[in-house]
């Protein structure tokens, strides 16, 4: 843990952690204009929350709290406007046609298969998984209790693999959503 | 492996390992005594062992999901939100270090236009002494440092293309806090190259370039100008011009914004530029 690093706030500290804001954010959209834009966006929201952040505490783990409850309340209004919670965001659009980069077919399936997973579990399996946080870190930056982590993290994983394992085609004809309601699992 | 798919049930570990376990084992979070637990379990559990493979290889995949980006330079609106943040938490205006070397190299510049600067106000053809000069001279003062730093920028100019004008507006909009236009000069001869974001003393500036055929550049900055202490910065003023220094331009504050054009042009086409910019507004 890069704890020594970040318990001060300077250009160099802060600068260090958009990277990983960056990437994390990216798999959270799954656009490259929304997630920088949701990166801004968490940076501008520190600016004006700075003196809410304990001095000694995890720069880190705060910034990813400011993007979660962001995003949350971003994809919150964006299900909201498109009804069926199909995106409609010009910007996704943009993504899509521009960056197909340098993404192999597995990362973009991946990509659409973590899109297909409700918010709140896309969240703690990217924080968990991704970013390494340990239980009681994504718990305290989700502001939920460890047991529901662990809750979301089991479905959240088990969903993926059958949203990998299921055929392309299956998975392809659906639209991916931010807030796709999950599928039952079967008993 | 003749254990049936497991796909539709993956939550069904029989012999009972506990899922918060499986899932604290496989992430490292363990206690060394009950990983070596779980461990044994998982020797006789070919259907958890198959959960533990989907699921590792799952976290494989996660961690290596935009890897690259981390190897990205950092795009300069974040460099720049990270500036401000940095600077809002050590409450000392140190904008200007953001552009380093070439913003300083730029600023000698313009601090001799500015002490030279002879400052007129043209409205309907009659002179009037610009109102508001304090913050309109800092004002004026970053914006050409902004255009002496990007103006002659060949790789970069711009952050956000025209190309992408309406992701390049809304940005903008949202960074500035209000619904922006991108004025259109192209009857002047002056295309749109793009858009960039900037510090500026009293908030977020935007910039927008516009270039001839020839590649004759001008560019416009704009931002809000803070009224709190004084008030007087958001008075509407009349275009301001100083016309000495290495980037003529003209200077006018509109509902609260103020605005600067400029570019090595004669005064009468930049007068022009600026009244298209002000019609458009």
């Amino acid at each position: 843990m890069r704890q020594a690093t970040t318990a001060t706030m300077d250009r160099h500290t802060i600068i260090e952690q958009i990277p990983g804001l960056r990437r994390y954010a990216r798999a959270l959209t799954g656009d490259a204009w929304a997630a920088d834009d949701l990166v801004q966006d968490t940076l501008e929201r520190a600016c004006s929350q700075w003196h809410r952040w304990r001095a000694g505490s995890d720069l880190r783990a705060w910034l990813f709290t400011l993007m979660h409850n962001l995003f949350a309340n971003q994809a919150r209004s964006l299900s909201r406007r498109a009804g069926s919670g199909v995106q409609v965001d010009p910007d996704e659009v943009a993504g899509e046609l521009r960056a197909p980069d340098a993404a192999s077919d597995l990362a973009l399936d991946l990509q659409r298969c973590l899109l297909r997973l409700p918010v709140e579990q896309r969240a703690v399996l990217l924080l968990v998984s991704m970013e390494d946080l340990s239980y009681e870190e994504v718990a305290s930056v989700l502001a939920i209790p460890v047991g529901t982590v662990m809750s979301r993290l089991s479905r959240a994983r088990s969903r993926l693999r059958e949203l990998l394992d299921a055929p392309a085609g299956d998975l392809a004809a659906r639209p991916a959503a931010i807030g796709a309601p999950m599928l039952r699992r079967l008993k | 492996m003749t254990e049936p798919d497991t796909v539709m049930d993956p939550h069904d570990t029989r012999p009972g390992i506990p899922d918060d376990d499986l899932h604290a084992w496989l992430d490292g979070r363990l206690p060394e005594d009950q990983r070596h637990a779980v461990d044994d379990r998982l020797a006789h559990d070919p259907a958890a062992r198959d959960t533990v493979a989907a699921y590792r290889s799952q976290r494989e995949a996660l961690r290596a999901l935009h890897r690259p980006l981390l190897d990205e330079p950092i795009p300069p609106a974040l460099q720049a939100a990270a500036q401000r943040l940095a600077d809002s938490r050590g409450r000392t205006s140190q904008w200007w270090r953001w552009g380093g070397m070439a913003a300083g190299f730029a600023l000698v510049f313009v601090t001799g236009w500015l002490s030279h600067g002879q400052w007129q106000a043209v409205r309907g053809g009659e002179t009037i002494a610009a109102r508001s000069r304090g913050t309109g001279q800092e004002f004026v003062r970053q914006a050409a440092v902004a255009h002496a730093v990007y103006a002659p920028e060949v790789r970069h100019p711009v952050e956000v293309a025209a190309a992408q004008q309406e992701h390049l507006i809304q940005w903008l909009s949202k960074r500035l806090g209000r619904p922006l236009k991108v004025p259109d000069l192209s009857g002047l001869g002056y295309e749109l190259v793009g858009g960039r974001l900037l510090p500026g003393d009293t908030g977020a500036r935007a910039q927008f370039m516009y270039q001839t055929p020839g590649g004759e550049r001008v560019t416009l900055y704009l931002g809000a100008l803070d009224g709190g202490a004084d008030a007087t910065a958001r008075q509407e003023t009349a275009f301001s011009f100083s016309g000495t220094g290495p980037v003529p331009g003209f200077y006018w504050v509109d509902q609260g914004f103020g605005y600067a054009l400029a570019g090595k042009l004669s005064r009468e086409a930049l007068l022009q530029l600026a009244q298209a910019v002000y019609q458009q507004l």
